[in-house]
């Protein structure tokens, strides 16, 4: 193990270490910018330089391994200057107007800024202004922000393989945007939102939708009802201060009442819904030889990327609607009529992790009346996590209360629907039970858990062995949607998250996501799982009774209409 | 005699097309020669030769040779980079123009030295002239096995292939040079590992200059003890000059290291055109210090270029005389840089942009106290942290005014433009 | 004419460059378009976004037609020594365009570039893949007229 000295402080550290880890090991804080722990070194910004005794130049502490007898300075004047002078060429070059800015005060920027005290740019202000991108429902993105520190290029290109985000051109033009420099929706983004959930600053945002939301709740005639994804309840708290892996679900649906909603239900409900319908549509597949390995469908960037790029495999997804879209059709429809409002007048909110939800609520064919959207607006995390500040809410002096009904009442299947691999869980708890004719007897089924990128697990069903996988992030799906391409995939059910470790790592979640905050969450939401009195779907009573006071059987034709959704191809 | 022709002897003797004329002035001897050595036996006499790579940075050859060979990795590149871009420079392109199978004979021997398994030639892109001999040339080696399978019966395959540049001089660095290759824009990647661990697809990759490669036969033929007679202790055998700007012959001169900068611009270039005074000349290129005209008696030689800590080593010598001002040269400079910048790293993507402004101020008599100041300390910064050589040596050339002409500075601040 | 060429390279990422000076070389108004940037990227099995991202990073491409003959001038040091303001204004007059203009009759386009690596001929110009070198006025007056009988 290498001997080195940090600031003239002697430390034996790990061979192969950066210098960045070796200082982060021995709580000396360097400052970043365009590192970020997961993601590929980039070495970019620069901002990490520091001095290695007996070197002219300076070296990253990101990139430069350690080495036996080392002597770093990562505060000498020399540093200290090469820092400033950086960041003030990086500022000279941004649309710094702060205040005016939907990241002010959280603004990785901005925070460096202010930790090297600068008070003056030394530089002339070279900031071109480019048009905004807006053309999407789900993400915003705004190049005057843009620090070209790489991140968001590097997620889209090498964590989700999909590669929309490039640097395009040179030198002091260079500028990172989809090809022809114009729209991400012209190209085959899933909106998966990851690149703005790395973004430093605010150059790549959620599209903003807290305003619509405000305007509702403040509308005397609209009926507002709110649901909320699993994977919610276990990261709102970080955007409250909370640390990550916090269980907020009652905090949560109080501060929801305090900003106004007239229900607050749970995207949970339609997730034990979901696994009813998907089960019996996975068990008819089997059973009438339909078209296999069945992939879930619960996951809009997965089925923007299945309809971009795998055009071929589209029977192979479920056409259950997510969790979110089933909600909405109920809630215009069953929920309208149960409770005697105007479809019209009743205004649905969603709360996602995810941004891709947003474009997911656009769609077309997401309109049980043809016209108007069954989700009228949809939040992230982030979205919800500023309406609380905004209202001044403590949040954690909120008292604890519960979801209302109808759609409050849930099992454990559904809370992990949120993680990866969650899905499939849940979808086994009850697939097994139906088809095996007798009470499962170990309802964990831990290969499908954990933050491995593809998992698989065989299950006896029925006397049979049936293989299944579990992917997330794009890359990986695409390993699985290529073996199916070319008829070779053992499995007969796939799931697929876009996102790393599945929603809980959603593209809306809140900032600074890392895999030791998705390993938080997922544990939390395990935890929630293991809570729940009710840990399968076809267990819950509501869904019981929904099922005989509407909809009557799972694949029926008023769920064929609701719940369920066709694919098309998409360029 | 000055010159002392070693790469360039058989240039206006033979036809570059012809590969018996190669072969008639003792061409291609050299890889037979080498064939028939341990491989080990090669690098070592490249070693005693104490050869040092022609591209800019001078690093020791045979330290790259060894770092391939030591790899276990079987798939290995051999590389030429022929990507001529520092203005100033135009001595590779000379070589592939006149003497093209001299550099490919080098660079097979560097491939069964290291038991590379392919080749590749890095051209930019404006060297159309070069593009079709090198075609011609791989054609001719390739009929006669001194390419492709089973060279002359040794059972060594080895091809190279032709890659053009697109307009980017970046792409002379490493890393830049080989995503070139890959099909992707030349910006480079961060180090370690270096090209010889980790480079072309991956691979153990050789990256040698078009003048490095061709030196090898000369080495194999001399020798390596006899060739590390040929120049100073530090730097030995030849050198190519590009001699260029206000000078009466400009051209490509070949002399042994040692010899002073003065000789070459006055002894080999006849001086300069007009008989007028010569106020600086940039060594090296873009890149490279401008020293003033009392400075010509420095002798040509990595170890005196490290002084100015840049990659001074191409050896290209631009003469600039009495009527030229140092603030319009460093305009130019600095928009080269600024233009060229891959725009990766922070301090050379906003940093050149940034140098070029200041110098305009210069250029414009309006400058500041302030501005001198923010050049120096630009200047030290963006040299500092870099990412590659681009923008640790764009600098390079105000350091040098900042030292040699600072009162042209000073002028400039105590008397602005009214 | 884009399909002839796409046949003659394999289908692997690493051709994309040499793809494009190619077709860009055969392409009467010398620039690469969208449809044309999704043909090849579709062929080598790469995204939109990888072609963009090189043909704006190489100066050689262009994405806005050009005209037939494209007229680059060296604007470095070496050149500049040697009189290249010159170059520069003879060519405008002549031609009657700026830097980064295309003629009105599309014959010629007339750019900036980096050094040719012919200093020991400058001032020098590239005229598609031709070099000159040890410009005159009465050269260039010589070259253009060529350029514009012939082609």
């Amino acid at each position: 193990m290498p001997n080195i000295k940090i600031n003239g402080k002697p430390l034996t550290v790990e061979e192969g270490t950066t210098i960045l880890e070796a200082a982060k090991a021995n709580n000396i804080k360097i400052p970043t910018l365009c590192y970020y722990p997961d993601l590929d070194i980039k070495s970019d910004c620069r901002v990490c330089s520091v001095e290695i005794v007996g070197q002219k130049g300076l070296k990253t502490a990101c990139s430069e391994p350690v080495w036996d007898g080392m002597e770093i300075r990562t505060n000498s004047p020399r540093v200290l200057n090469a820092r400033k002078v950086l960041t003030e060429l990086i500022l000279a070059n941004h649309d710094a107007n702060c205040t005016a800015c939907e990241k002010n005060m959280n603004c990785e920027l901005q925070t460096l800024a202010n930790t090297l005290g600068i008070d003056e740019n030394r530089f002339e202000n070279v900031l071109e202004e480019r048009p905004l991108d807006t053309a999407n429902p789900s993400i915003t993105r705004n190049p005057n922000r843009c620090i070209k520190c790489g991140r968001c290029v590097d997620v889209c290109k090498n964590v989700q393989g999909i590669h929309v985000l490039d640097n395009m051109g040179r030198s002091n033009e260079m500028e990172i945007t989809p090809a022809y420099g114009k729209y991400l929706s012209d190209q085959e983004c899933t909106f998966c939102g990851q690149c703005s959930s790395v973004c430093p600053v605010a150059s790549i945002t959620e599209k903003d939708k807290s305003d619509e939301v405000w305007e509702a709740l403040h509308d005397e005639d609209k009926h507002v009802i709110v649901q909320v994804a699993p994977a919610v309840r276990v990261s709102l708290g970080e955007e409250m201060g909370a640390r990550p892996g916090a269980i907020v679900t009652e905090k949560m649906v109080s501060a929801l009442r305090s900003l106004g909603f007239d229900r607050v239900f749970d995207t949970d409900f339609t997730a034990d819904l979901t696994i009813l319908e998907e089960g019996h549509e996975l068990l008819e597949r089997v059973k009438e030889g339909g078209t296999l390995p069945m992939f879930t469908s619960c996951c809009p960037g997965w089925i923007s990327f299945a309809e971009q790029q795998y055009p071929e495999l589209l029977d192979n997804l479920s056409t259950c609607k997510s969790p979110q879209q089933m909600f909405g059709s109920l809630a215009k429809t069953y929920y309208a009529k149960k409770e005697d409002i105007d479809p019209e007048k009743l205004h649905v909110v969603s709360v996602m992790p995810c941004t891709a939800k947003k474009y997911e609520a656009s769609r077309e064919e997401m309109r049980v009346d043809g016209e108007n959207p069954d989700v009228d607006t949809v939040l992230t995390t982030r979205e919800l996590g500023k309406m609380v500040r905004q209202m001044g809410i403590d949040f954690d002096e909120l008292e604890p209360s519960s979801f209302d009904d109808p759609f409050g009442i849930t099992s454990g299947a559904a809370a992990i629907f949120g993680a990866s691999g969650g899905v499939m869980e849940a979808a086994l708890r009850t697939v097994s039970e139906v088809v095996n004719e007798e009470p499962l007897k170990q309802l964990d089924f831990e290969d499908v858990r954990g933050l491995e990128g593809i998992k698989e697990a065989e299950v006896e069903l029925g006397g049979n062995t049936v293989r299944v996988a579990v992917a997330h992030s794009l890359s990986n799906a695409r390993k699985l949607a290529e073996e199916v391409k070319q008829g070779d995939s053992p499995y007969a059910f796939i799931e697929i998250m876009a996102c790393p470790g599945g929603c809980i790592g959603g593209g809306g979640q809140p900032y600074n996501t890392t895999n030791a905050t998705r390993q938080e969450r997922i544990d939390a939401t395990y935890r929630v799982d293991s809570r729940m009195e009710i840990r399968q779907s076809h267990k819950n009573p509501v869904i019981t009774t929904l099922y005989e006071e509407y909809l009557e059987a799972p694949l029926g034709e008023r769920s064929h209409k609701l719940l369920h959704t066709h694919y098309q191809k998409r360029n | 005699m000055l010159e002392h022709k070693l790469l360039t002897e058989r240039i206006d003797r033979i036809n570059p097309l012809s590969i018996d004329d190669y072969l008639q002035a003792g061409g291609y001897e050299m890889l037979k020669k080498a064939i028939g050595m341990e491989r080990i036996a090669i690098i070592e006499e490249i070693e005693k030769s104490k050869l040092r790579g022609r591209g800019g940075a001078a690093f020791p050859a045979h330290i790259k040779l060894m770092g391939i060979a030591k790899e276990e990795e079987t798939v290995r590149y051999v590389v030429c980079n022929a990507d001529e871009g520092e203005p100033g420079n135009f001595k590779d392109r000379y070589l592939m123009e006149h003497d093209p199978h001299q550099m490919i004979e080098g660079m097979v021997i560097a491939a069964y030295a290291t038991r590379a398994t392919k080749g590749y030639i890095y051209l930019r892109g404006e060297y159309d002239t070069a593009h079709s001999i090198l075609s011609w040339t791989l054609d001719e080696a390739r009929k006669h096995n001194y390419l492709g399978e089973n060279i002359l019966g040794s059972g060594f395959d080895f091809d190279i292939e032709i890659r053009s540049g697109a307009g980017s001089y970046v792409c002379g660095e490493e890393f830049a040079l080989i995503e070139s290759i890959e099909g992707k824009p030349g910006r480079t990647r961060v180090k370690p590992p270096f090209p010889t661990q980790v480079g072309l697809y991956g691979k153990p990759t050789l990256i040698n200059n078009v003048e490095t490669f061709s030196n090898f036969p000369h080495i194999l033929r001399m020798g390596g003890e006899a060739f590390a007679d040929i120049g100073t202790d530090s730097s030995s055998g030849t050198k190519l000059v590009s001699l260029s700007g206000n000078v009466a012959n400009p051209g490509v001169y070949e002399v042994p290291f040692g010899v002073p900068i003065r000789d070459v611009i006055e002894k080999l270039g006849g001086g300069t055109a007009d008989g007028r005074k010569i106020k600086m000349v940039q060594l090296g290129g873009a890149s490279g210090p401008i020293i003033p005209e009392y400075m010509l008696d420095l002798t040509i030689d990595f170890d005196r270029f490290e002084n100015f800590d840049s990659k001074t080593g191409a050896g290209a010598i631009i003469v600039m005389d009495e009527r030229v001002d140092v603030f319009d040269v460093l305009k130019r400079i600095g928009e080269f840089f600024e233009h060229e910048s891959c725009g990766k790293c922070t301090p050379c993507r906003e940093g050149n942009l940034q140098l070029l402004k200041l110098v305009e101020r210069f250029v414009e008599r309006r400058a500041s106290e302030k501005d001198l100041l923010n050049i120096e300390t630009l200047s030290r910064v963006m040299h500092q942290t870099s990412l590659c050589g681009l923008g640790q040596s764009a600098p390079t050339a105000i350091f040098s005014t900042l030292q040699y002409f600072r009162d042209h500075y000073i002028d400039v601040i105590e008397h602005p433009q009214s | 004419m884009l399909e002839n060429i796409l046949k003659e390279y394999p289908r692997q990422e690493d051709y994309l460059i040499e793809v494009l000076l190619e077709y860009q070389k055969q392409k009467a108004d010398r620039h690469i378009g969208e449809d044309e940037i999704r043909r090849i990227a579709e062929h080598l099995g790469v995204t939109e976004s990888k072609v963009w991202s090189v043909i704006t990073f190489y100066t050689f491409f262009s994405t806005r037609p050009r005209g037939e003959n494209i007229i680059q001038i060296c604007k470095d040091v070496p050149c500049y020594l040697n009189d290249g303001n010159t170059v520069q204004r003879t060519l405008e007059q002549l031609l009657g365009v700026q830097v980064g203009d295309t003629t009105k009759n599309q014959k010629f386009t007339l750019e900036h570039t980096s050094c040719l690596g012919h200093c020991d001929g400058a001032p020098a110009i590239r005229i598609n893949d031709k070099t000159y070198t040890n410009l005159s006025v009465d050269k260039l007056k010589a070259i253009i007229s060529e350029y514009r009988g012939n082609t």
